[in-house]
């Protein structure tokens, strides 16, 4: 079973690094909002400072909900979601390794890209540092939540924006701790509370975003 | 092993497809589905799959789990374009728990040996056929559910299709395959969907 898992997050891997796949979608678009910022703002540096550790999870939570909806959407349209479904293994184990794979691909350059981020804003390293690392918390919950909208909009064509709509509510939480923890940390204050929030957050998320979806695409495929 | 349906039915957009359907499927043996389009074929095949719920009726199989020992090759072919033929293949080799040992020996069944390397947007849609019934080959499995398995196969498709389809029963494996052409499959059983008369309430 690992064997099977291991490998369709390696087949996974492969269709996002090759062409037409979706690595670098959300890394350019996270920067691309790092980009813009300061020209709708003005490029005062203490402005900067101040929201740069709350623009930071603005721009990963909407650089995270690009591309949801193909997470199970190209399976679908190439009757490759069937034989997902009819594999031996349990749907939600299958569920959670393509939630990995989306994770590596898109969440995972969005905490890398942070430092260039930083850059950008002129942030300082505390900030940078401490954002990157809460990120790696942050973005596996956001894609978590996101397998349950990518799931249950499976059925719809062109359902991007309905996935997106759908998952924002959730990922309130994620953004509200994890953007208070990075401001906490960079002024320097008692941090635990938001990070420990966060992470209760993550948690919850792992678990109920695999059988949720694997819930939602048994249901879908029965209509 | 043995598949034994009792009584099933299917209403897709408050028709009903069929009624009351039962059969009983051995080793060995293979049933054909005729009909024209929108008869069930494809939704009976699902629902022995386990991708339809039943409407009624039930549907056992004895000597074996359904999840193990089951293929379901449909309409589409499943290719991903940005794989080669060859990773398709593992890939299906891998999640379906098989060695993979075979993996070579079904592509040159298929005569797709040749276009191992190649990645899958460049083939045909016959290609792409014969890279699904690929899998049937390389994944051994005792129960077939082919739905229209000869579309958009040239005749020499056809005849690799029904030689992979009579060395399977031979290896007392079962089958029951959808067709709405003349498939020469020599069916132990057939069971000819008609176009839906009644309408229930939805």
């Amino acid at each position: 079973m690992i064997r099977a898992l291991a490998s369709l997050i390696r087949r996974d891997l492969k269709l996002g690094v090759r062409a037409g796949g979706s690595l670098g979608t959300a890394f350019v678009f996270f920067l691309a909002i790092a980009m813009v910022v300061p020209f709708a703002v003005g490029p005062d540096l203490d402005v900067l400072a101040r929201i740069g550790g709350g623009m930071i999870w603005v721009a990963a939570l909407l650089s995270s909900l690009l591309g949801l909806d193909r997470i199970f959407g190209a399976d679908a349209e190439d009757g490759g979601l069937d034989l997902l479904l009819l594999a031996p293994l349990p749907l939600e184990a299958v569920v959670a390794a393509k939630g990995i794979a989306h994770w590596l691909i898109t969440g995972l350059s969005i905490a890398l890209a942070v430092p260039l981020f930083g850059i950008l804003l002129g942030l300082n390293a505390t900030t940078v540092a401490a954002a990157a690392v809460l990120l790696l918390i942050g973005t596996p919950a956001i894609t978590s939540f996101g397998l349950i909208g990518a799931a249950l909009a499976v059925a719809l064509p062109r359902s991007g924006m309905l996935t997106a709509v759908l998952i924002l509510p959730f990922t309130i939480p994620v953004l509200i701790f994890g953007s208070a923890a990075t401001q906490s940390i960079a002024a320097g204050e008692y941090f635990g509370t938001p990070v420990k929030l966060l992470l209760a957050v993550a948690l919850f998320s792992f678990v109920i975003g695999p059988v949720a979806a694997a819930a939602a695409l048994r249901i879908g495929r029965e209509t | 092993m043995r598949l034994t349906a009792s009584g099933i039915s299917c209403v897709r957009g408050g028709r009903a497809l069929y009624d009351g359907l039962s059969f009983s499927l051995s080793n060995g043996e293979l049933l054909l589905l005729t009909g024209p389009n929108g008869s069930g074929k494809t939704s009976l095949l699902r629902q022995i799959a386990g991708l339809l719920p039943l409407d009624a009726g039930s549907i056992v199989f004895e000597g074996g789990e359904r999840s193990e020992e089951t293929h379901f090759v449909g309409h589409a072919s499943a290719v991903k374009d940005a794989l080669t033929v060859s990773e398709n293949l593992s890939f299906w080799c891998d999640l379906y728990g098989s060695s993979g040992a075979l993996k070579g020996a079904a592509l040159s069944k298929l005569r797709l040996a040749p276009l191992a390397p190649l990645p899958g947007r460049v083939l045909s849609a016959g290609q792409k056929r014969r890279l699904a019934l690929a899998r049937l080959v390389a994944i051994r499995r005792t129960l077939w559910l082919l739905d229209e398995p000869d579309a958009a196969l040239d005749a020499e498709g056809r005849a690799t299709l029904l030689e992979i389809i009579a060395g399977h029963r031979a290896r007392g494996g079962m089958a029951i395959v959808s067709s709405h052409t003349t498939l020469n499959v020599a069916p132990s059983q057939a069971i000819a969907l008609g176009e839906s008369k009644e309408t229930v309430a939805a």
